[in-house]
């Protein structure tokens, strides 16, 4: 045991350790450090009378306040929801065409739609909406059914080729599997839908592909293959392709069909969320 | 500089300086009964605070200090109280630091987050004419100005007006507790707590509507913030004005560490000309003058002290340089017949030369006061230059990058860009879009027929816009979008860039 000594250069009490000759003065904590460090302890106790903390087997000390950061989570959250129904209720009864005209409600609108779009859309059009090969890009000016706020409402809630029963569909057939064409027929008709928006296709093919797109494709393409939105037939004259534009990927295209699908939303997600949405899409520059 | 003196020369010096407090030590002078609590020897490594109790000092330096007082305080509590007529929805309280809606109105100037430079460029400016203000008088900053020892001063003010000076409240201190003794301590404790609320409360007119915050504050419907706040800041004023004082300035405030390397041979300085005092002792009416120095031990100086140290001891960090010792000497040198200013703002220079018998006077162009007031005046310009030439209009441009692009059917390629327009005049403002650098584009806003904004009056509008154009070779080129205000023609642009296909 360490006996404490006077240290005689400085008077003060030593802590009686020894380390090589060289002893530790043992200089007390300023009074106020240690009532602060009393007070801390004694803090500690009371929270942990007062508040959850100490882990037990299967659960932990509740404390008595009755105190969970999760009911404050869900508080937050209800209020927020309070806070938000003002405007979700005007929204649901407001028509599309009056939201886009009161900034607010738009405000509001592209907001909700943004978020909802991160979490059900995004996984199959992007985060922008910018579409990726089979799943179409909504930010451009080209629409399959239509790019009014109607029908990208319409589109939302009954989905393509979805399980619902007002959902939008069409078929296109698979030309090459069903043996409805052979294959040179095929190779033609891929050489006219290439004519169609660039040169430099073989001019026999495209005179032998003509006659048969009209023929086969025209009845939805429409005879300048223009498309047409009643069966969201696409427009094969222009810049977009949802598939792909080099040859192989529109002969595949007439060998095998496509047939993408989306799914409704309708009973999954709130009709002013799908409001929201329609607006959203509408607004992100390619809504008509 | 106070020459060393030898362990036996200080012994000595300790057995003469303890002489009978009370005792004349000249005529009409009479020894204070103190100690410099912060003297030198007292070189332990912690140590009780022991209260010091300064003396009132009267003379030229102690009404300086009391006017400052005065015009520091009175601009302090009355300046949130001052209004300024702003035009439009701006708040006219002329000094106003608006958190909510990030702007600081002084006067005539309003400030935005944007232009928080002029912040820091007043505050290296204040920095600046510290360095000067102390390379050529010392810590005048400390000793007049300082809030601390501003407060302080008031505290110890307060103190004396109620439990009388010195040796009245020393008495009091050993007298046992009784009703005389509680009554004068809880009136001293209760002026301290109500010239700190205020002080408290002052703070936070500074950052919200003085008149409503005040109504608020009475009718006990003032935010939350704002009284916590106002506790924040009694607490800080009372415990650091009332109880800790030159504790403060000692040991928490990093001013007195950094001082010494802005002095210089040639820094006035509250100094003890030791060459004219020493050798000090106590002097009887009639006695010569000669052979002995002008100090007659009085201890005034140390008395008045409000940092509890001897001057005589030399320069050292606890000296706020306050001057009061100087007052107080002068008193005695009065009385006793002698010359004023044995303590006196001098220089070192003009110290050692006084010991060689000539005199030295003050440089004031040397290369640090030099460059010091040619920087502030540098940056003075420069803010002032900045503040008149303030744009009232500002435009960001922020290309969307997700996606870069957007291929239309027709195989054009369109982009998007958020525009953020800063309207810092006071009036509504119309604004319409073009674009510049690159031919055959077009600009579009979704669900407007044209691409045309408003911008309130002092506010910042952000607006999505379309540009849509040729595709350009090799994947980029530049573009200029332009806003051009309807009325007066102003013009602002930015240059950003066009993407299309890597092709």
């Amino acid at each position: 045991m360490a006996t404490p000594q006077i240290d005689t250069k400085t008077g003060q009490q030593t802590t009686g350790h020894e380390w090589d000759g060289i002893q530790e003065l043992n200089n007390p904590l300023p009074r106020w450090w240690l009532m602060i460090f009393y007070a801390c302890i004694a803090i500690a106790v009371a929270y942990w009378v007062l508040y959850p903390s100490w882990p037990l087997i299967d659960s932990y000390s509740k404390g008595v306040m009755g105190y969970s950061s999760r009911d404050d989570v869900k508080a937050d959250i209800a209020e927020a929801n309070l806070a938000r129904k003002v405007y979700i209720d005007r929204i649901a009864d407001a028509e599309m065409s009056e939201i886009l005209k009161d900034p607010q409600l738009m405000e509001f609108a592209l907001a909700g739609g943004k978020s909802a779009f991160g979490d059900n859309c995004a996984p199959c059009h992007g985060s922008a909406a910018q579409g990726t090969t089979g799943y179409p890009n909504l930010s451009d000016d080209d629409w399959l059914w239509g790019g009014s706020l109607e029908a990208i409402q319409q589109t939302l809630l009954y989905g393509i080729r979805s399980t619902h029963d007002d959902t939008r569909v069409s078929d296109m057939p698979a030309f090459g599997r069903d043996e409805l064409l052979s294959k040179d027929d095929i190779s033609n008709v891929t050489a006219y839908v290439l004519s169609l928006s660039r040169e430099g296709q073989k001019p026999e093919a495209v005179t032998a592909g003509a006659t048969l797109f009209t023929e086969n494709c025209a009845a939805c393409h429409g005879p300048d293959g223009k498309g047409n939105r009643e069966f969201g037939a696409p427009n094969l004259a222009d810049a977009i392709w949802l598939y792909g534009s080099d040859r192989q990927s529109i002969r595949a295209t007439v060998h095998g069909s496509r047939n993408g699908v989306m799914p409704h939303w309708d009973g999954r997600l709130p009709a002013e969320t799908i409001k929201q949405l329609a607006i959203y899409i509408h607004a992100l520059g390619g809504g008509e | 500089m106070a020459h060393e003196l030898t362990g036996l020369e200080k012994l000595a010096q300790a057995a003469v300086d303890a002489v009978q407090p009370g005792a004349q030590v000249a005529p009409g002078v009479e020894r204070a009964d103190v100690d410099a609590v912060n003297k030198k020897e007292e070189g332990v490594f912690y140590k009780k605070r022991v209260p010091i109790h300064p003396r009132r000092a009267y003379g030229m330096f102690r009404r300086l200090k009391w006017i400052i007082m005065f015009a520091t305080l009175g601009v302090y509590y009355v300046t949130p109280w001052l209004r300024w007529d702003r035009p439009g929805p701006s708040p006219d309280q002329a000094v106003l630091l608006d958190l909510p809606n990030r702007k600081f109105y002084f006067f005539f100037i309003e400030i935005w987050p944007q232009e928080i430079y002029l912040l820091t460029g007043v505050l290296i400016l204040s920095a600046l004419a510290l360095f000067l203000f102390t390379s050529l008088f010392g810590r005048v900053w400390c000793g007049y100005s300082c809030p601390q020892t501003v407060w302080t001063d008031l505290f110890i003010a307060v103190e004396r007006f109620v439990e009388g000076d010195r040796n009245a409240r020393l008495r009091l201190d050993k007298t046992p507790w009784n009703a005389g003794k509680i009554t004068k301590k809880l009136v001293k404790h209760a002026i301290w707590l109500v010239i700190s609320v205020m002080t408290g409360g002052a703070w936070v007119f500074y950052f919200r509507d003085a008149p409503t915050l005040l109504l608020e504050l009475a009718t006990f419907t003032a935010p939350l913030t704002a009284v916590g706040f106002i506790a924040l800041f009694a607490f800080t004023t009372y415990s650091l004005g009332g109880l800790m004082r030159e504790q403060v300035c000692i040991y928490m405030c990093p001013w007195p560490r950094i001082q010494g390397a802005m002095f210089d041979e040639d820094s006035l300085l509250v100094t003890y000309r030791d060459s004219r005092g020493e050798p000090r002792g106590a002097h009887k009416a009639g006695d010569t003058w000669d052979g002995r120095g002008d100090c007659v031990r009085c201890r005034a100086c140390v008395a008045v002290c409000p940092m509890g140290i001897d001057i005589r001891d030399g320069p050292q960090l606890e000296c706020i340089h306050c001057a009061l010792c100087i007052d107080a000497c002068n008193a005695v040198m009065e009385k006793v017949g002698r010359p004023p200013n044995l303590i006196a703002y001098d220089t070192y220079n003009n110290l050692t030369a006084t010991k060689a018998g000539k005199h030295a006077e003050i440089r004031f162009f040397r290369p640090r006061i030099i460059i010091y007031s040619v920087l502030m005046v540098a940056l003075s310009a420069l803010m002032l230059w900045l503040l008149m030439s303030r744009e009232t209009l500002t435009l960001n441009v922020l290309r969307d990058r997700n996606p870069l692009y957007v291929t239309l059917s027709d195989g054009t390629v369109r982009n998007g860009y958020t525009l953020k327009v800063i309207n810092r005049a006071p009036e509504d403002r119309h604004f319409i879009i073009t674009t510049a650098g690159m031919p055959g584009t077009s600009i579009a806003m979704t669900g407007q027929e044209t691409a045309a904004i408003d911008v309130p009056a002092d506010d910042i509008g952000s607006f999505r816009v379309f540009v849509s154009g040729a595709a350009p070779a090799g994947g980029s080129h530049g573009l200029t979008i332009i806003i051009r205000d309807d009325k007066d023609g102003r013009i602002v642009s930015e240059d950003t860039t066009f993407r299309g296909p890597d092709r």
